[in-house]
């Protein structure tokens, strides 16, 4: 009796420090919460990938250094979840004035459907969202077997829908002056993603 | 099922279940993954528990300290891996893969084994209302989640095997339900435990008068 007592409660006890472990102290019982806790507590670099707009121009990451960027991943033949994606970033580009977006804070959208998404399927996708290529850039990855790494390191898992297109999960990622991925927010509430940066008009 | 025999099953259905053909099969829809593998690994570790020798069963039984904290244990480690971050974790983490791969026969489906023949009508009745609650909770939160749940699956899929989950919840209660009458119309005159360990002691009995 004494004994089950006892094994009971050392069950109970290791029970509890591996739900504690497990969960980040209850906090993270899925893995999108988990990543976004990781991000804010541990800020993390970012592979070094070079990536083509829609206008054919290369360029990347390390570009931006002195202003932080808002970073989507999106395919262009998306047709749920892109397109509040896209509604989210729209919606921050209106919400901070034209000089901001110069110097504080820039806009990428970035495919991860490396076949299908060339220059052509980039720039309509931009123009029919409202990007500018300037201020708000839509690009991909040139080197498909760099697409892995970056999508590894921002914590992205894309999976096939078995219709032809793609599951991901889907958010607004902050990259800091330096480069480093820093926020993770949900995409419906671009608002909050402005203050929490610092960046309310 | 001869003690050799069992360990011979249990090593073939874990190894067959490791392997890559089955293994991204099963790993490869949640409901497959949650409600087919997960419960044949665990059979792997109750099976297993067939090849000790009824002494040794009961010596594991007395030193873990009865039936109460193997059941707890099987509980807990059970719901551990219902939680969507470990589901995630199991296919993205290989040190994750390899504990689920030991965790679910050795916490889960080993303690029950161990258990079982010691539970009587309560204790059993608390195992399958308990995986039933788990299973329902788990599968509704699935279905009603707004947003998917673990990265590695289609919001259909959790979608689907959520509502497999509440359906093989009620399939439980309802099978156990019936077990309860049909037990109660033709009572046992002897308690579980004690007739597992006559018929054991028995066979043993039986085979040294038919040893040369």
């Amino acid at each position: 009796m004494t004994r089950a007592l006892g094994a009971s409660l050392v069950v109970i006890l290791a029970a509890l420090v591996v739900f504690t472990w497990g969960t980040d102290g209850w906090r993270a019982f899925t893995s999108e919460t988990a990543r976004r806790e990781q991000v804010l507590r541990n800020p993390r670099p970012l592979p070094a990938v070079v990536l083509e707009d829609q206008d054919g121009r290369t360029f990347e990451l390390s570009d931006y250094r002195g202003r932080s960027v808002a970073v989507e991943f999106i395919y262009t033949r998306c047709q749920s979840i892109c397109r509040s994606l896209g509604m989210a970033f729209r919606q921050i580009r209106d919400a901070i004035a034209p000089q901001r977006l110069e110097h504080e804070l820039a806009l990428l959208s970035i495919s991860f459907d490396s076949v299908h998404d060339d220059v052509p399927a980039l720039a309509a996708w931009a123009s029919a969202h409202g990007a500018d290529g300037r201020h708000w850039r839509v690009a991909r990855v040139r080197d498909p077997a760099q697409l892995g790494p970056l999508l590894e390191a921002f914590g992205v898992v894309v999976i096939a829908d078995g219709l032809g297109g793609y599951e991901h999960n889907a958010a607004i990622h902050l990259l800091d002056r330096d480069g480093r991925l820093v926020r993770i927010d949900d995409i419906d509430t671009p608002q909050r993603f402005l203050a929490q940066a610092g960046l309310q008009p | 099922m001869r003690p050799g025999a069992a360990a011979c099953w249990a090593a073939l259905l874990w190894l067959a279940l490791a392997l890559p053909p089955l293994r991204d099969a099963l790993e490869g829809s949640m409901r497959m993954h949650m409600l087919v593998q997960m419960p044949l690994l665990a059979a792997t570790g109750f099976i297993a528990v067939r090849a000790l020798a009824a002494t040794r069963r009961a010596r594991v039984l007395q030193l873990s300290g009865g039936s109460v904290p193997l059941v707890l244990a099987a509980m807990l480690a059970a719901s551990y891996w219902m939680l969507p971050r470990a589901l995630d974790a199991a296919l993205a983490d290989p040190a994750a893969a390899v504990a689920k791969f030991i965790t679910l026969p050795v916490l889960v489906g080993a303690p029950l084994a161990l258990a079982w023949p010691r539970l009587g009508t309560v204790g059993r009745g608390f195992v399958w209302t308990n995986l039933a609650s788990m299973l329902a909770v788990t599968g509704w939160l699935y279905v009603a989640a707004p947003v998917r749940v673990c990265n590695a699956y289609l919001a259909s899929d959790q979608y689907e095997a959520g509502m497999w989950m509440v359906w093989l919840a009620v399939a439980i209660l309802f099978g156990w339900l019936v077990g309860l009458f049909v037990g109660a119309a033709a009572p046992q005159s002897a308690t579980p435990e004690s007739t597992a360990v006559t018929s054991s002691a028995a066979r043993d009995r039986h085979r040294l008068v038919r040893a040369p």
